[in-house]
C-alpha cells in the first residue's frame, strides 16, 4: 500500500550500549508517511531506548537513522522536532499547573515583538489552542483552564494536537493508551487515525495488541533488543502478535489457563 | 472498534463558572485576603500610633520593601522548581566584600559594588551548575552554601581587619557615581512641596526646622517596585517566563518539548543571587557599613513572603505579585506590631497564623484551579 512512497524515517542496524548493558542490538525499523506502524514488545524490550534515539535523547552506538532518504545524527531532542519528529510521552507530555495554551505552545512559544523585547503572543496561543481543540472534539472551558483538570485521554489528545500543528511529519506515541480507560482509549485511537489521513507517519509505542491491531498498519515485535520481524496488517493474528512479545513459550501455557483474554 | 468519540457541544460535566468567581479564584488571592486583613488589623489598634502617617508609611514600607527584593528572586526560582537557602548568608557576604574593597582596599565604590554583583551572581550559577549536575536537591546544596559563605563573611574580615563590622563606607562612597543608586533616595522636591503646603509633617525646630520629615523615597524601595514589576512581566508576558513555569512544573516533560530547563534553572539561581546582592548593597549603603551577622534567616523570610503569596513549595505555580503581597504582610506585621506597643515577641505568633491561613488559602484556590487532587 505504500510501496510506491520512499519511507520518511528508516533505522538501520541501530544499537544502543549503556555501558556494560546491550539495550539495542541491531534494530531495524522503517516508517511511510500516513502509515501508523506499531512497535510492540514487553517490558525491557527495548521500545523506550529505541524511540529515544529516534526522536534525539540517545544517540546510537552503531547504526544509521535516515530522515527523508538523507542520514541525520541528531545532536539532541530540539533538532528532531525541528526536523519534524515529535514525541508524544506517555506520562510526560504536559504540565498540570499549566493551562492548556501554556502548554500547547511549550517551548514554542509564539513570540511578539515590542521594540527589543519578545513577548509571549498570549492572543494568538489562545485562539489557536481553542481553534485545535475544537478540531479534536474537546470543549474546553477556556484557553486557561489548566491540564490538570482534563482526563487523561484529553491530555494525550492535547499532545497529538500540539506535535501535529507544530508541523511533525513522523509522530511517535509512548504508550499513549496504556493509563487509559475504555472510552478514552477509543477517542485516543480515533485521534491517531485522523493524524495517519493527514498524511503524517505514526510510530505507536505499546503492549496491547488489540489497541495495535485496532489503527496500525504494520507490526513491529522487539524482544531483548532485537527485532522478532515486521508484519503488515492482515498477515498475522493477534495470537501470533502475542506469543512473539512475550517470547513464545509461558504465553503459550499462560493463555490456556485465562482463557485467551490477555 | 467503533468511533465514542461524538463528544457534545456542551460537557454536561463542566460547570458553568461565573465571572466573579472566576476573577476571585486566582493564585495572589491569599496574599490580597491576608493583606486586607492586616490592614484592617492595625488600622483598629494602631490607627493613631503614626503608623499611618508619612513617617509611619516610609517606616513599615521600607522594610517590606527590604522582603519584596529577596522574595522577587526567591519566587522565580521556587516556580522554576527550586530554593536558594544561602540567600541571608549571601546578603551578608554581598555587603562584607563591597565594605572590604571599598574601605580596606581602598578601591573606588563604583568598582566595589560591580565586583561584588560579579562574584554573588558566579556563586548563584555556581549554586546551579552543582544543582544541575549532581541532581543534587537544591534545598541541600545552596544549605551548604548557607554555611561557606557565611563562613568566609566571618573569616575574611577577621584576616584582614581583625574585627567583623567594617564601617567607613559612607564616607568612601562619598562623591561616587553608583553609590546613590543603591543608598540614595529620589523624589525629595515632591515631599518639600507637600510639607510646604502642610500636607505632611515638617520639622518644627532644630537645624532642619521647615524640612519635611521624610526627604525622599529611598531607592530601595524603588528597585523593590521595578523588580517586582519586572518579575511579574518576565513570568507571565514573556517566552522565557512560560519556560519558568514549564521548568518547575515537570522538568523532565519540558525537556522533551525543548525547553532547556537547566540554562532556566542557572539563570533563576543568578537572579536570586542578583537580588540578595542589591537588598546588601542598598543596606550596607545606607547604614555605611557592613557586618558579618547581615541577613542571618533572610531566606527563609523570603520563601515565606513567597508561599503567603501563592506559590507552590514544589516549583511550577507562582505569582510574582503575590509574592510581593507576602512581603508587603510581612513588613507590615513586623513594623505595626512595634507601633502597637505589643510585646515584639507576638510578631511572630501573628506572622504563623498568617502563613498557616494563607497557604490553607491557597492550597484550596489551587485545587480550584488545577484540578489537582
Amino acid at each position: 500500500m505504500t510501496s510506491e512512497h520512499a519511507p520518511i524515517i528508516e533505522m538501520r542496524n541501530i544499537e544502543k550500549h549503556f555501558g556494560s548493558v546491550i539495550a539495542l542490538a541491531g534494530v531495524s525499523v522503517d516508517v511511510f508517511p500516513g502509515e501508523c506502524h506499531c512497535l510492540l514488545g514487553d517490558n525491557g524490550a527495548g521500545k523506550s531506548t529505541f524511540i529515544k534515539t529516534m526522536s534525539g535523547v540517545h544517540k546510537p552506538t552503531a547504526g544509521e537513522i535516515m530522515f527523508e532518504g538523507k542520514p541525520m545524527h541528531f545532536a539532541d531532542p530540539r533538532d528532531a522536532i525541528s526536523a519534524g519528529i515529535a514525541t508524544v510521552h506517555q506520562h510526560l507530555a504536559m504540565i498540570p499547573l499549566m493551562s492548556v495554551s501554556r502548554n500547547f505552545f511549550m517551548g514554542n512559544e509564539p513570540v511578539k515583538k515590542v521594540g527589543p523585547l519578545k513577548l509571549f503572543d498570549h492572543d494568538y496561543a489562545n485562539n489557536v489552542t481553542m481553534e485545535e481543540m475544537r478540531k479534536m472534539g474537546i470543549n474546553l472551558r477556556g484557553p486557561d483552564q489548566a491540564v490538570g483538570t482534563l482526563s487523561g485521554g484529553e491530555r494525550q489528545t492535547v499532545a497529538i494536537a500540539r506535535a501535529v500543528h507544530f508541523g511533525a511529519k513522523v509522530l511517535i506515541l509512548d504508550e499513549p493508551t496504556s493509563a487509559l480507560g475504555v472510552r478514552q482509549t477509543a477517542n485516543v485511537l480515533a485521534t491517531i487515525d485522523k493524524v495517519r489521513k493527514q498524511g503524517i507517519a505514526v510510530v505507536f509505542i505499546t503492549h496491547n495488541v488489540r489497541h495495535a491491531l485496532a489503527v496500525g498498519d504494520r507490526f513491529t515485535v522487539l524482544n531483548r533488543g532485537k527485532t522478532l520481524g515486521t508484519a503488515q496488517r492482515g498477515q498475522i493474528t493477534p495470537e501470533e502478535l502475542q506469543d512473539m512479545m512475550a517470547g513464545g513459550q509461558e504465553m503459550v501455557a499462560l493463555e490456556g489457563s485465562l482463557g485467551g483474554t490477555v | 472498534m467503533t468511533d465514542t468519540a461524538q463528544t457534545p457541544e456542551q460537557d454536561e460535566r463542566v460547570k458553568e463558572i461565573s465571572s466573579f468567581r472566576k476573577a476571585l479564584i486566582r493564585p495572589e488571592l491569599g496574599g490580597i485576603c491576608g493583606t486586607v486583613i492586616v490592614f484592617l488589623f492595625f488600622a483598629i489598634f494602631a490607627g493613631n500610633s503614626g503608623m499611618f502617617n508619612s513617617q509611619g508609611v516610609l517606616n513599615w514600607s521600607t522594610v517590606s520593601a527590604q522582603f519584596m527584593i529577596i522574595a522577587v528572586g526567591a519566587c522565580l526560582l521556587m516556580i522554576a522548581g527550586e530554593f536558594d537557602l544561602s540567600v541571608g548568608s549571601m546578603i551578608g557576604f554581598a555587603g562584607m566584600m563591597i565594605a572590604i574593597f571599598s574601605v580596606s582596599l581602598g578601591w573606588p565604590v563604583w568598582l566595589a559594588i560591580i565586583l561584588a554583583f560579579l562574584i554573588c551572581m558566579s556563586i548563584g550559577a555556581l549554586n546551579g551548575y552543582i544543582v544541575i549536575k549532581t541532581g543534587l536537591p537544591s534545598f541541600i546544596v545552596t544549605l551548604a552554601f548557607l554555611f561557606i559563605l557565611r563562613g568566609f563573611t566571618i573569616f575574611i574580615p577577621q584576616q584582614l581587619e581583625n574585627r567583623t563590622i567594617i564601617g567607613g563606607i559612607a564616607d568612601a562612597a562619598e562623591g561616587d557615581w553608583l553609590a546613590p543608586l543603591f543608598g540614595g533616595q529620589v523624589g525629595g522636591w515632591f515631599f518639600e512641596f507637600l510639607g510646604e503646603r502642610g500636607l505632611i509633617e515638617v520639622f518644627e525646630r532644630g537645624t532642619r526646622a521647615g524640612e519635611p520629615v521624610v526627604d525622599g523615597i529611598p531607592m530601595l524601595i524603588i528597585w523593590a517596585l521595578v523588580l517586582v514589576a519586572f518579575g511579574h512581566f518576565l513570568l507571565t508576558r514573556t517566552q522565557f517566563g512560560n519556560w519558568i513555569f514549564a521548568a518547575g512544573g515537570d522538568a523532565e516533560a519540558a525537556r522533551n518539548s525543548g525547553v532547556p530547563v537547566n540554562a532556566v534553572k542557572i539563570k533563576m539561581f543568578i537572579m536570586t543571587a542578583f537580588c540578595a546582592t542589591v537588598f546588601a548593597t542598598c543596606q550596607v549603603m545606607e547604614f555605611g557599613s557592613a557586618a558579618a551577622d547581615r541577613g542571618i534567616l533572610k531566606e527563609f523570610e523570603a520563601i515565606i513572603a513567597v508561599v503567603i503569596g501563592g506559590a507552590l513549595l514544589t516549583g511550577g505555580y507562582g505569582s510574582v505579585i503575590g509574592a510581593a503581597l507576602g512581603a508587603l504582610i510581612f513588613g507590615v506585621v513586623q513594623q505595626g506590631l512595634f507601633f502597637t506597643g505589643v510585646e515584639s515577641s507576638l510578631f511572630r505568633v501573628f506572622l504563623g497564623v498568617i502563613l498557616l491561613l494563607a497557604v490553607i488559602l491557597n492550597t484550596y484556590i489551587r485545587r480550584l484551579i488545577t484540578g489537582e487532587r
